[in-house]
């Protein structure tokens, strides 16, 4: 069917496809006041696109053009199954009777259609685990086996988490619309986790043999801009903010064989200069609001590492300064190991290990690997080596991840024989 | 990627339930899907197939060849039909799969197609 004049139409199709499908998507399931009608509709509409755009030339408006054709043929597709399903020729003539909107308002309804998708696919009427896997398949347009592949899921797991979500959407009738004031802090707090999760899952995998999936990271930082751009939220920016900084260090966490590099270790002239200056110019924004979060004090943290010579010439002073105000916001016990960490920076080990292992006698962080390697660390460097070794084999029990593994396994057979 | 829905539905209870104008209304179901799906390009394969009534079973064991009727497996759903699909992820297979007419009477088993080699791109 493919002749070669089809070549250079697919290729610009595809290109569309990329840059517009999931706002085209957003606005459809708007319309169609269904994910799976709407996801339909969006095949058959870039199907269309194929043919038509062939011969007639491309429309003006690629995206308006693709919603109206996919409403049109979610209309038609439904009055055809209708001959089978009485209960479908009811949605098709109310579809069809919503008067299609002009192609203006098209274009000043799909920005905020992608963020009413974005909020019901981290509805807190679904759980957590469909929340992730609904945003990056609806909103970032992972496939299903991709998003298994991320998270190390079977993806018929996957897939049914998504099947159940979108039944839930149907079933609760949980609307299609931006929260109400009141609803937004909250909600947003739950957007926010979703996109942090997706984006630490692409920089620091829980699991699995290497380090980053940089493509989730991408993800999570385009959404993370449009979230900024759409509703400028203080702790929306510092989210930002953070992603930027942290993906500013990707070049020079792992070294060339794979190894993980300590921050103090690492080649800070690798370091991208241009996601430092938008990143920290985003945390000076949320700051000034006075009306920030977590996200942004673990920014302005970032921001201080990002933006010092070298770890020896890093102001510990101000990072543990805002590690307290940190440890107010958001008081839970990995806040306090970090800050731990940087106290040993500014006042020594002794006094960063006595920290640790108050952290650590609490109990709560006993299952996490961080915490011991952070003891383990401190002890190697106050020559207690068999307690540095106890450490370092307890984190070994409990790490997930291979580089991970074998920085500490390293550090063991630095501390010498047992 | 390419996906095999293979029909599963109960055989007997099936033709016992069905009259003929259930039949035929059945067929115009299957005839209005298969052109739904090859219109919307998810089509690559699909056919009816006879009862499993109409099955031999072969097994090769110590090079001596062996046949018996019926198929493989004894179930109470023996396979009816199979469509081939190509579609864009496992879920998009899943909603394709979910409009077979069989769905509403019997089960449909979606298996990917195994690559023979890891597509490329991927890792």
């Amino acid at each position: 069917m493919t002749q070669p004049g089809d070549e250079p139409i697919r290729a610009l199709v595809d290109g569309v496809y990329r840059t517009d499908s999931r706002r085209v998507l957003a606005t459809l399931i708007r319309l169609l006041g269904d994910f799976d009608l709407a996801e339909e509709a969006l095949h058959d509409a870039f199907v269309a696109a194929l043919e038509t755009w062939a011969v007639a030339g491309v429309p003006a408006s690629p995206r308006a053009w693709l919603v109206s054709t996919g409403r049109f043929k979610a209309i038609d597709s439904l009055r055809r199954r209708a001959r089978f399903d009485r209960s479908v020729a009811e949605l098709a003539e109310h579809l069809a009777s919503v008067t299609g909107e002009p192609a203006a308002d098209i274009e000043d309804e799909v920005a905020d259609d992608q963020l009413r998708l974005i909020f019901t696919c981290c509805h807190p009427a679904l759980p957590p685990d469909a929340q992730t896997a609904l945003t990056l398949r609806e909103v970032c347009g992972l496939t299903t086996e991709e998003i298994a592949r991320a998270f190390l899921t079977a993806p018929p797991t996957v897939a049914q988490r998504i099947v159940r979500a979108k039944a839930k959407i149907k079933e609760a009738r949980i609307p299609y619309q931006l929260p109400s004031l009141a609803e937004l802090p909250a909600r947003l707090d739950r957007v926010l986790h979703v996109l942090y999760l997706v984006f630490n899952e692409g920089y620091s995998a829980s699991a699995g043999a290497t380090v980053t999936r940089a493509d989730l990271s991408a993800e999570a930082i385009r959404l993370g801009r449009l979230l900024v751009d759409l509703l400028p939220d203080p702790e929306a920016v510092g989210l930002l903010a953070l992603m930027l900084l942290h993906e500013s260090r990707r070049a020079a966490r792992t070294s060339t064989t794979g190894e993980i590099v300590l921050l103090a270790e690492q080649n800070r002239s690798v370091w991208n200069r241009q996601q430092i200056a938008e990143g920290a110019a985003l945390v000076e924004r949320a700051l000034a609001t006075r009306r920030f979060g977590a996200y942004t004090l673990q920014a302005a943290i970032a921001a201080v590492h990002a933006q010092s010579p070298s770890a020896a010439g890093t102001d510990w002073d101000e990072i543990v300064g805002l590690y307290d105000i940190l440890l107010r916001a958001d008081p839970s016990p990995v806040v306090a190991l970090n800050r731990a960490s940087a106290v040993a920076m500014r006042d020594g080990p002794v006094a960063g290990l006595a920290l640790i292992d108050a952290i650590l006698a609490d109990g709560r962080l006993d299952d996490y690997h961080l915490a011991h390697s952070a003891r383990a660390e401190l002890c190697r460097r106050l020559g207690r080596l068999d307690e540095a070794r106890v450490a370092y084999r307890r984190a070994l029990t409990l790490v997930k991840q291979e580089p991970e593994r074998r920085f500490l396994e390293a550090r063991l057979r630095e501390t010498g024989p047992p | 990627m390419k996906y095999l829905c293979l029909i599963y539905t109960e055989e007997a209870t099936f033709r016992q339930a069905m009259s003929t104008a259930d039949e035929a209304a059945m067929m115009a179901e299957y005839g209005a899907f298969s052109g739904s799906i090859q219109k919307s390009g998810h089509f690559l394969a699909g056919h009816r197939l006879e009862p499993s009534a109409a099955a031999v079973t072969i097994r090769i064991r110590d090079g001596k060849t062996s046949t018996t009727d019926g198929p493989f497996a004894e179930t109470k759903e023996a396979l009816g039909g199979f469509y081939m699909i190509d579609a864009r992820d496992l879920n998009e297979a899943i909603q394709v799969a979910s409009r077979i007419p069989g769905a509403k009477v019997g089960s449909i088993e979606v298996r990917p197609i195994a690559f023979t080699t890891p597509p490329a791109g991927g890792g």
